[in-house]
C-alpha cells in the first residue's frame, strides 16, 4: 500500500472540512478553549488580534513559537498561525512546530513587496487573503490550498469583506458566462494563469474553499458573508473584543450553520452586550490599511 | 427516495454531488423538520466538536436515533464516525453511540500526518478505493456485532459497518468514489419500500392477493 502525506487532495481537503465553520483569533491557551468550546472549527494562534496590531503600530512578526505551542496544545482542533507575506522562513518555523495550516497574511507587515511565498514547496497547507478573483488566483497558482477575502481587519467593519467577497464571485460569474475564445484576454487582465482561469470557467466555482475574513462582529455579518457565497468564516477582533465573548462566539457559529433562517439569526442575537467598538473606513488612512498589502 | 446529509458544518455539499452523481437527492438537514422522509443519512467530515455543539443545540438528536432506529441506514465519513461511535478514545461521551466501536480522534497526528492511500474494501469489489485521510480517526476495537470492512497494512481498522450503519475513517466524496454511497442507496431502497417478500407492504400490482 503506497501512503503519500501531505497531497494537494488532503492540503485542500482540510479546508473542505472547515466549511460553515468559523475560524477565530486567539491570543492564549484559555482563549483557545473558549473558542473550542463555542463551536469554532479552527483557532488562528497569534500574539495580538488584528485590532491590537493597528493600536500599537511597529511591525508584526509570525507569533513566539511558546505561544503557539501552547495553542496546540490546549484544544484538539486545527491550528493555524500566520507568517509574513514572503517570509518562507517564518513559513518554515511554523511547518516544524507542526501547525495545521499557514495565513500568509497582509495583518503582519510584509517581508517581501514582490514576492509571495512559494507554497507548493512545503507540506503544511496555506491560506492567503485577494480582494478579487485575479488575486485569488495568482495565490492558488503559487499553491495556496484554501483562499479568503481580506476585508479589512481589526475594524469591525463588514464594508470591505462585502466588497471583496462580491468581487470574487461576480468575477467568477463573469468567467462562467464568456466563450472559450475570451478566455485568454480574461487571464491576461486578471493576471492569472490560464490552466487557472479556464478551470474556474469551466466548474463555475474556485478549485478551493473560500471563507470571508476581515470585519465580521456580529451574528447577522457571518451570515451576510455566507449568503454572499462564502464558504465559512474568520473573526478575528470580532470576539474577544465584544462584551461576552463566550456567546459572541457561540452566536456567530450558530448563524454561520443557519446563515438562511433569518428566525434563527434573530434568536441567536439576541441580548450579546456590545459588539466590537469598530472604525469606519473613512477613518483610517489609505496608508494604514491592511488589504492593499499582497499584490 | 431522499437521503439526508447533515449540514450543521463540514463537507456536506460534497456528499449531496456524491449522491447526485448516481441519481440520488440528497437533502441538507440542520433542523429535525429537515429529517422528515428521508430514507438514510449521511453525516460528513468537518470539525466533531463543532458538530456535536450544533445537533444538541438544535435537538437533532433524538430525531436522528429515531431514524436509526427505524432501520433507516447510516454513514459517517471522519468526523461522522466519530459522531456515531459508542467510545470516544480521550474521554469525550459519545454522541450518537449508534456503533459498537471505540475510536481515536486525530489517530495519526496532525495536518501534516494527512495522506492518501489506496485501500481494500472486499464487499465493494476488487477496485481499491482511493482513500484520503485528514487528520483521520482510526477504530481502535470493535464489539461483537460489528463488521470490519477494510483495514491499513498493519492492521488498523478503517472502515466497519453494524447492521445498518457504515463508518469510514477516510474520505469516499473528496475522489468521485461513489461506491460506498450505492451501498447506503440500496439500502436505504430497501428500507423505504422492503418490496412484498418482506411482508411489511404488498406489492402494488398484487394487493388484492396480499390482503386476503
Amino acid at each position: 500500500m503506497a501512503v503519500e502525506t501531505s497531497t494537494w487532495a488532503t492540503k485542500k481537503g482540510l479546508a473542505q472540512m472547515l466549511k460553515g465553520g468559523v475560524i477565530m483569533d486567539v491570543v492564549t491557551p484559555e482563549q483557545a478553549k473558549v473558542a473550542e468550546a463555542a463551536g469554532a472549527v479552527a483557532v488562528m494562534a497569534l500574539e495580538r488580534v488584528p485590532a491590537d496590531i493597528r493600536a500599537a503600530g511597529g511591525v508584526a512578526r509570525m507569533s513566539d513559537p511558546t505561544m503557539i505551542e501552547g495553542i496546540m496544545a490546549a484544544v484538539t482542533i486545527p491550528v493555524m498561525a500566520k507568517a509574513r507575506i514572503g517570509h518562507f522562513v517564518e513559513a518554515q518555523v511554523l511547518e516544524a512546530l507542526g501547525v495545521d495550516y499557514i495565513d500568509e497574511s497582509e495583518v503582519l507587515t510584509p517581508a517581501d513587496e514582490e514576492n509571495h511565498i512559494d507554497k507548493h514547496a512545503f507540506k503544511v497547507p496555506f491560506v492567503c487573503g485577494c480582494r478579487d478573483l485575479g488575486e485569488g488566483l495568482r495565490r492558488i497558482s503559487e499553491g495556496a490550498a484554501m483562499i479568503r477575502t481580506k476585508g479589512e481587519a481589526g475594524t469591525g467593519n463588514i464594508v470591505e469583506a462585502v466588497r471583496h467577497i462580491r468581487a470574487v464571485n461576480s468575477g467568477i460569474r463573469r468567467l462562467a458566462s464568456m466563450r472559450e475564445d475570451e478566455l485568454y484576454v480574461a487571464a491576461k487582465e486578471l493576471r492569472a494563469p490560464y490552466a487557472l482561469v479556464a478551470e474556474v470557467a469551466r466548474e463555475g466555482r474556485l478549485p478551493v474553499v473560500n471563507f470571508v475574513a476581515g470585519g465580521i462582529a456580529t451574528p447577522a455579518d457571518a451570515a451576510l458573508a455566507m449568503q454572499l457565497g462564502a464558504d465559512g468564516v474568520f473573526v478575528g477582533s470580532g470576539i474577544f473584543k465584544s462584551e461576552s465573548p463566550e456567546r459572541t462566539a457561540n452566536a456567530i457559529v450558530q448563524a454561520t450553520t443557519h446563515f438562511e433562517d433569518a428566525h434563527i439569526v434573530a434568536e441567536v442575537s439576541k441580548g450579546l452586550g456590545a459588539p466590537m467598538r469598530g472604525i469606519a473606513l473613512e477613518a483610517i488612512p489609505e496608508g494604514e490599511r491592511l488589504a492593499v498589502r499582497g499584490w | 427516495m431522499r437521503i439526508g446529509v447533515l449540514a450543521v458544518q463540514g463537507a456536506f455539499a460534497e456528499h449531496v454531488s456524491t449522491l447526485a452523481s448516481i441519481g440520488v437527492e440528497g437533502v441538507e438537514v440542520r433542523l429535525p423538520s429537515d429529517l422528515v422522509g428521508v430514507s438514510g443519512l449521511i453525516l460528513p467530515g468537518g470539525e466533531s466538536t463543532t458538530m456535536r455543539l450544533l445537533i444538541d443545540r438544535w435537538g437533532l438528536r433524538d430525531p436522528i436515533l429515531d431514524l436509526a432506529r427505524s432501520g433507516a441506514p447510516f454513514l459517517g465519513t471522519c468526523a461522522g464516525m466519530i459522531l456515531l461511535a459508542t467510545t470516544i478514545a480521550d474521554g469525550d461521551p459519545p454522541v450518537l453511540g449508534l456503533l459498537d466501536m471505540r475510536v481515536r480522534r486525530n489517530a495519526f497526528g496532525r495536518q501534516l500526518d494527512s495522506f492518501e492511500a489506496d485501500i481494500v474494501v472486499p464487499i465493494l469489489g476488487d477496485a481499491p478505493v482511493h482513500g484520503v485521510f485528514i487528520r483521520a480517526p482510526i477504530v481502535e476495537a470493535v464489539g461483537p456485532g460489528v463488521d470490519v470492512l477494510s483495514r491499513l497494512d498493519d492492521g488498523r481498522i478503517v472502515a466497519v459497518r453494524e447492521r445498518n450503519v457504515l463508518a469510514t475513517a477516510f474520505h469516499p466524496e473528496l475522489v468521485g468514489e461513489a461506491r460506498f454511497h450505492r451501498l447506503l442507496a440500496t439500502m436505504a431502497a430497501a428500507h423505504a419500500d422492503p418490496g412484498e417478500g418482506a411482508g411489511r407492504r404488498p406489492h402494488p400490482t398484487r394487493r388484492g392477493r396480499a390482503e386476503d
